[in-house]
């Protein structure tokens, strides 16, 4: 076992039971989350990103289940556990925000009141000490004049006053790993750099783990050691964020460069993928890219490819990816 | 050629009542120009009053002071009769087009629903006609003529958006934030798409983002607002180059960059919170957050100046 491995999923597929049938929206996905690195997942709405993260945490609402695969936490696999002992990891070893934090704060409590609660749920202090930490706390995570910060409720919040507590309540057991489900998408650029800066005091002051998921790859690139590349369910290309972002391989990965640079540059014409992500229900046979791959051939529609090496730790999902 | 202005504003202003007898000042003295044919750009960040400004330009809300005049004619005073001929003139699309189309309505009768309330066609199937001719021209399929919204991707949805937008030929199209929700791959069809539509119809835009790097293909020119004012108004290119206001400087410098070699590289953050639109700032509203600021900024209010060929409304924007 490698000890400087925070996190390994090893083939782990989750699937949505729906009366239309079986939508395996993760599809034996494998990744490393290597001890105090930031991994970034990254790719179109409904590829598996947010599937993949309450997954590893747990959290799949029905009818979605875990169906296959292992999800090692330095080396122990949570997919056996019971709920009571996830309850006990989750918070005090691995923490998730989310996007949208209103929807996980409760409007009616003031918000250090809930971070306290989160660290009394794990550890048997005081409340006076809780307090102290959560005070402590909020000022780690940028947020000035805790105490009176600690008063107010969710609505009197900025959003991204609110997303750092939600970072405050995520961090307060300092936990090995943090899950960060698209933490600024619904920021202004101005907080989301304030709030990206934040997350890489906080890997490199506690050490803490980071997964980033972004379907932007701006955020990706401002912060990630290593990323993965997702497409309808699976994991397509990976590699460390510089060889990816020098050497993208796999056609999707180079139809997303391409879209981001040529909007940055402002050409003429903006480069795009066509079509749309495929219905999870009605995949192509063969290549799960091929109805919208510009190097598309005969070949790649019957016979699904497999992530091989392309490069130095860097794999893609496609016979032909090329440099 | 003589740029022509479509429609113009002065000294408009739109405030909404709050509790306790207080106003929310979302538009304060905005003085706007667009010119026929281009694609004018309205950037800043969320709640600083860009929808308010888009809706309140094509009279879809009343403003609470200022004039607006549209090919000349002055429509902020006229009665809504007189008004009417010229609202099909004026369209909106908006950034989640599945809020504003009806889910029980096919989308043939989403589009031909315009056409039908201004009856621009002589018969049902003239309509249809019409229908499918808008459909192509957002490169929507003709067999999707009697699906419904739910059954579109979230850029089928924008497009289905555009279609009825374009469906009466108007001259301005009010764009609230139409890529948002949507990828970069999706986005970037759309933003072509636009495009090609400003070309074919001779439209032109006022382009809602709050995000700057989407308008950067389309826009001829940008201005920037901050808390309800204009604080920057120049050429797009220009803009992005030298951007004058320091306010403008934070939001395309917060923009993150694609290349992860230059990360390293300290970026000028923006410090503080966004000041209340409901007790704004005296003086330069920016003056809270602004690292320039002076005593003259806590006191005196920057207006919106001519500075060679653009407009800046800040006292020290030659110093720094
Ligand atoms: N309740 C559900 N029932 C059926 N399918 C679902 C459900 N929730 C999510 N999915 C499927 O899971 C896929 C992946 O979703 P998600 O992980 O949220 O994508 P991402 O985060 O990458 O945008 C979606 O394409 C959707 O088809
Ligand atoms: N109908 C309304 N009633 C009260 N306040 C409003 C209303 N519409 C907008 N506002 C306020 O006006 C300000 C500007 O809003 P808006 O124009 O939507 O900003 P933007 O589009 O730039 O995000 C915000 O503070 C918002 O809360
Ligand atoms: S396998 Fe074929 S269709 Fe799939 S990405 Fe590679 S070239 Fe494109
Ligand atoms: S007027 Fe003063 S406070 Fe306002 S932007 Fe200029 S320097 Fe800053
Ligand atoms: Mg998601
Ligand atoms: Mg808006």
């Amino acid at each position: 076992m490698d000890e400087a491995i925070t996190l390994s999923v090893r083939d782990l597929s989750t699937s949505f039971f729906s009366e239309k049938g079986e939508v395996k929206a993760v599809d034996h996905v494998s990744f490393d989350v290597p001890h105090g690195s930031i991994v970034g997942l990254v790719g179109e709405s409904g590829c598996g990103k947010s599937m993949t993260a309450r997954s590893v945490m747990k959290l799949l609402k029905y009818p979605g289940k875990i169906v296959g695969g292992e999800i090692l936490l330095e080396g122990r696999d949570l997919v056996p556990l019971s709920e009571r002992d996830m309850s006990l990891i989750r918070g005090e070893e691995i923490a998730m925000i989310f996007q949208e934090p209103m929807t996980s704060l409760n409007p009616v409590t003031p918000v250090g009141k809930q971070v306290q609660e989160a660290i009394l749920q794990h550890r048997k202090i005081s409340r006076e000490e809780a307090k102290k930490n959560v005070l402590h706390m909020l000022e780690t995570v940028g947020i000035s004049e805790p105490e009176k910060r600690y008063r107010c409720y969710p609505h009197e919040l900025s959003g991204g006053l609110r997303q750092r507590v939600m970072i405050a309540m995520a961090m307060i057991c300092r936990p090995k790993l943090l899950i960060a489900d698209e933490p600024t998408t619904a920021l202004d650029v101005t907080v989301e750099a304030q709030i990206l800066e934040l997350l890489r005091e906080l890997r490199d002051t506690i050490g803490t783990s980071i997964i980033l998921i972004s379907h932007n790859l701006g955020v990706i690139a401002q912060l990630c050691d290593y990323v993965y590349v997702m497409y309808a369910g699976q994991v397509v290309e990976h590699a460390p964020v510089l060889e990816l972002f020098d050497h993208p391989s796999h056609p999707y990965t180079q139809g997303l460069m391409d879209s981001v640079r040529s909007l940055r540059r402002g050409d003429e014409r903006l480069s795009t993928i066509p079509g749309t992500v495929p219905n999870l229900l009605r995949l192509p046979q063969g290549c799960r890219f091929a109805p919208r791959c510009p190097m598309a051939r005969e070949d790649c529609r019957s016979c699904p490819p497999e992530l091989s090496p392309v490069g130095d730790r860097h794999l893609a999902r496609c016979p032909y990816a090329g440099r | 050629m003589e740029k022509k202005i479509l429609l113009s504003a002065r000294g408009l202003s739109k405030d909404f009542p709050v509790s306790g007898k207080r106003r929310l000042q979302a538009l304060s003295q905005v003085d706007l120009d667009i010119y026929q044919g281009e694609t004018l750009a309205l950037v800043g960040e969320s709640g600083c009053g860009k929808s308010t400004l888009g809706r309140t330009l094509i009279r879809l809300i009343p403003a609470t002071s200022g004039s607006i005049s549209f090919e000349g004619q002055d429509i902020s005073s006229m009665s809504e009769k007189e008004f009417r001929p010229l609202r099909s003139k004026m369209q909106i699309i908006f950034q989640d087009p599945y809020a504003s189309l009806d889910p029980r309505m096919t989308v043939r009768d989403i589009i031909a629903e315009p056409l039908e309330t201004h009856r621009v066609c002589a018969s049902a199937q003239e309509t249809t006609e019409r229908v499918k001719e808008l459909m192509k021209a957002a490169g929507l399929p003709a067999e999707y003529l009697y699906r419904y919204p739910h059954q579109f991707s979230g850029g089928q949805r924008q497009r289905i958006g555009i279609a009825r937008a374009i469906a009466l030929k108007p001259r301005l199209i009010i764009c609230d934030e139409p890529v948002s929700a949507l990828d970069v791959s999706v986005q970037n069809q759309i933003l072509n798409l636009l495009k090609d539509l400003q070309a074919e119809f001779g439209l032109t835009y006022l382009f809602i983002s709050h995000d700057l790097s989407v308008v950067r293909f389309l826009s001829d020119r940008t201005c920037v607002m901050f808390l309800g004012k204009l604080c920057e108004v120049g050429s797009t290119s220009e803009l992005y180059e030298k951007p004058l206001h320091p306010y403008t400087r934070f939001l395309l410098g917060a923009i993150p960059g694609i290349d992860p070699r230059a990360r390293g590289e300290k970026r000028p953050l923006l410090q503080g919170e966004l000041p209340s639109p409901i007790d704004p700032p005296p003086g330069c509203r920016f003056h809270t957050r602004c690292p320039y600021a002076t005593e003259r900024c806590r006191r005196e209010e920057p207006r919106l100046r001519d500075v060679g060929g653009r407009q800046v409304a800040c006292h020290r924007w030659e110093e720094i």
